[in-house]
């Protein structure tokens, strides 16, 4: 959900003659919203822009975005790190299924709350 | 390496199960707005614009709740903020997978700051600006995503880095 964010004002920058480069790791939400100029990295959600704790790789992934600025001619132009997160792909195969869900305990119970405040609050707005 | 996980049919799927009927329809555009770069990168000024939440913290180096869950409206932290005080309050993230306690893992201002000094970009707008992740596509269009264009100008911004968390 914060990559459609992200992506829906990075549109709106461009519109406003802002040139963006969005870093992401949902490639799907960033390419169905459509933006100008994108770095997917095939992390998971919370490595946006490379692996923790490493310079090296967080500076290739960054540099992979400078260079989109610098030589996308046309809007839609995603290019991917060529890092992979580990051997094993379990975490591509258990994020939101039954078996593991995405949101729980406490951060389950934050998330319902934003839910209803946010409904509290178009309710006080209507 | 295996195929990239597709989220939307993944989250899909998963929200039925939790017994919620309706699918939640993302936002889709056919048309792309884009605008080129005008000077070369070490001339521009470059300002974070990113959903990952990332706030400030208290005085005694410990998250600050009282601004935890604050909801809407777009914010603004300044630039030179050392990253040992920063952290983001996102709970989105593949909490199995990964964590979150590297703030340039999602929000980059230690690196664009090298590469300032390497002279790779001009130099770094005086502020990044935050924007809350919105159920409503609508209030992000008409409110917020506005906001931070206005903030972006005001402060001369020639690219934008967006990071989601």
């Amino acid at each position: 959900m914060c990559h459609q964010t992200v992506s829906l004002v990075a549109r709106q920058l461009e519109a406003a003659g802002i040139p963006t480069v969005l870093f992401g790791t949902a490639k799907d939400i960033v390419e169905h919203c459509g933006v100008a100029r994108f770095v997917f990295s095939d992390f998971p959600l919370g490595n946006s822009c490379g692996r923790s704790f490493d310079a090296v790789q967080q500076h290739q992934v960054l540099e992979l975005g400078l260079q989109l600025l610098e030589h996308a001619t046309a809007p839609r132009t995603t290019v991917q790190a060529p890092d992979v997160w580990g051997d094993d792909d379990t975490w591509k195969q258990l994020i939101f299924t039954e078996e593991q869900p995405f949101l729980s305990g406490e951060a389950l119970e934050n998330w319902l709350a934003a839910k209803q405040r946010y409904r509290d609050q178009r309710a006080a707005a209507q | 390496m295996s195929e990239h996980v597709r989220y939307m049919d993944r989250t899909r799927d998963y929200y039925v199960s939790q017994g919620y009927e309706k699918p939640y329809q993302w936002a889709h555009h056919t048309d792309v707005p884009f605008s080129l770069l005008t000077k070369p990168l070490s001339e521009c000024r470059v300002a974070i614009v990113s959903t990952s939440d990332v706030a400030i913290m208290g005085p005694d180096g410990q998250r600050d709740r009282s601004n935890e869950f604050s909801v809407g409206n777009v914010y603004s932290l300044p630039s030179d903020t050392p990253v040992d005080q920063l952290y983001s309050r996102q709970e989105h993230y593949d909490q199995h997978a990964t964590n979150l306690d590297d703030v340039n893992a999602y929000y980059p201002v230690d690196r664009l700051r090298e590469l300032v000094e390497q002279g790779r970009i001009g130099s770094l707008a005086p502020s990044f600006h935050g924007v809350y992740t919105g159920y409503s596509q609508r209030k992000t269009a008409d409110v917020d995503a506005p906001e931070a264009v206005r903030r972006c100008i005001e402060e001369e911004v020639d690219v934008a880095v967006m990071t989601p968390v």
